[in-house]
């Protein structure tokens, strides 16, 4: 659970934003790759699965059939697993074979880029595909690697010490992208943690007591 | 999560229960054309066997590859040096080397545990003497949650000789952590004394039994670890003891039947009830690579998963020039 932070959250894209931003992403790959017929569509987990899906069936009523979503899980790919130590896994399940297909990994914020180079390696080991593409709804920048993404919901420029949040109506019930602006010694993606919090949240309570 | 894997009594339910999970996603790794991922990179494991092994030691082996750890195997046998000198001149060896995991296979009980005190690496048992064969029972549980979906509830029981046997002691602990009944069936000379404290029923009537249970665990004979006779012959613990398709017939519908190998056909079970649908014995192997990977993934992660530098500063090279 995130500890609700005092910060300034922004709402950069509201549910239309998004699903205007993914209408034109199922245009683009279809534009690029001159149809749906080798494409295999790839959410990383976890919020990549239900954007994958989202755009599998845009894509699908574009052309009128049916193009397969899958889940991949990096988690034995990451390279932060000997300073970080194990996290729990979660499914991989391709919905078809790799061999010569497109594969088009979806995910929902595109950082650092290391997220995406541990993916590239997880599809390699189940065969070659023809290509590897890579749809994000944002792309907040920082990267650390020499990664770019093929399609882009939002481009977000942001400092090292904002959050991107994104919500999906699948998982939080409701469609948007806010970026948060912690104060400096709370920052943190991946730890939020309570500094100042209004006195009513009782996290803060029990800090207090 | 957990410093090394020495008895199933160390495991919480829920701990069990993570390495069941973590288990469930990385059997899939066996079904790809690479069966290989990258996560191990950069560790060393060293399998220390000091008593024979087929299964144990290659299901180790090829958990520790498919991980893409390094392994070492080291086989004691045939060594010259008395025990307790030999396995700690071993241990420091390979302290000096800079092992980070070392699975340890030995003929006395608590040898494991001796071993966390001489080396930083993890360290993995592998069964000592009639102690504890942790990964076995934790394959027995995998093995049994994927095939009837759950433990809990389960009426499991244990037949045979549990006296001499570590997996015993392992799979019972493990089948009464996650919250199964279990009954231990077997003639009172193969019955570790104080039985009744562990928490099981005790039945020597393995006919009254069987149809009321939902997991039928056959253990080994171990012929060469009796000194002395503790039954008149082979056909008689096999006519009294062990099963053949007339007491399989005799298992509720959707019963199981278990074994930890090397199976002797004919005595403790009957080569068509050992090779009979319901019978999970080839599946517990396959298993087994599953929940070692696991075991090896859940250990060796972060900073803490690594043992120090070779030549490292400190108390470590202090020990290793002891």
């Amino acid at each position: 659970m995130v500890v609700t932070v005092p910060t300034e959250a922004t709402a950069v894209l509201t549910d239309t934003d998004v699903a205007r931003a993914l209408k034109r992403m199922a245009h683009e790959i279809l534009e690029r790759n001159k149809g749906a017929d080798r494409l295999v569509l790839m959410g990383i987990r976890t919020r990549g699965i239900p954007l994958a899906e989202r755009l599998a069936r845009q894509i699908g009523s574009i052309e009128g059939n049916e193009v397969a979503a899958g889940s991949l899980d990096v988690t034995l790919y990451r390279d932060d697993y000997a300073r970080t130590g194990p996290r729990p896994l979660g499914q991989t399940s391709f919905p078809a074979e790799v061999d010569g297909k497109v594969v088009v990994l979806v995910d929902d914020v595109l950082y650092t880029g290391r997220t995406i180079r541990a993916a590239m390696d997880a599809v390699m080991d189940y065969g070659r595909p023809q290509a590897i593409q890579l749809a994000v709804l944002v792309d907040r920048g920082h990267r650390e690697l020499p990664i770019r993404a093929d399609y882009v919901g939002k481009n977000l420029p942001t400092s090292a010490e904002q959050e991107v949040r994104v919500h999906l109506a699948e998982s939080d019930g409701i469609d948007e992208v806010v970026v948060a602006t912690a104060p400096a010694s709370a920052a943190s993606s991946t730890t939020p943690r309570v500094t100042a919090a209004s006195p009513t949240t009782p996290a803060t309570a029990r800090r207090r007591a | 999560m957990i410093p090394h894997l020495l008895s199933m009594q160390d495991l919480s339910a829920d701990q069990i229960t993570a390495i069941l999970d973590t288990a469930e996603t990385l059997k899939e790794i066996a079904l790809r054309p690479i069966k290989k991922v990258p996560t191990l990179r950069g560790r060393t494991v060293c399998n220390l066997f000091f008593e024979d092994s087929t299964r144990t030691r290659i299901s180790f082996e090829l958990a520790a590859k498919r991980l893409s750890a390094d392994v070492i195997n080291f086989s004691a046998k045939g060594s010259s040096v008395s025990k307790g000198e030999g396995l700690k001149d071993t241990a420091l060896t390979l302290q000096a080397m800079g092992v980070d995991a070392i699975v340890v296979r030995h003929a006395a009980s608590g040898a494991p545990q001796q071993l966390t005190r001489w080396v930083d690496a993890k360290v993995l048992n592998a069964g000592d003497g009639w102690h504890q064969h942790p990964t076995q029972g934790l394959l027995d549980l995998f093995t049994i949650r994927e095939r009837l979906g759950h433990i809990d509830g389960l009426r499991a029981a244990v037949v045979g000789d549990v006296f001499h046997s570590r997996v015993a002691r392992s799979v019972v602990q493990g089948l009464l952590t996650m919250g199964a009944e279990v009954t231990i069936v077997g003639p009172p000379t193969l019955l570790p004394p104080r039985v009744d404290t562990w928490g099981t029923a005790v039945s020597h009537d393995l006919d009254a039994v069987l149809p009321k249970t939902d997991v039928l665990y056959l253990l080994r004979v171990q012929q060469e670890r009796m000194g002395e006779q503790f039954f008149p012959s082979s056909r008689e613990y096999a006519r009294i003891w062990g099963v053949d398709r007339d007491r399989l017939a005799r298992l509720p519908e959707g019963a199981v039947v278990m074994h930890p190998g090397p199976m002797n056909r004919g005595v403790e079970v009957t080569a068509d009830a050992a090779d009979a649908p319901n019978s999970m014995i080839q599946l517990q192997v396959t298993n087994g690579i599953a929940v070692r990977m696991s075991c090896l993934y859940l250990m060796l992660g972060g900073e803490d998963g690594r043992a120090a530098d070779v030549g490292g500063r400190g108390s470590n090279s202090e020990r290793v020039e002891a």
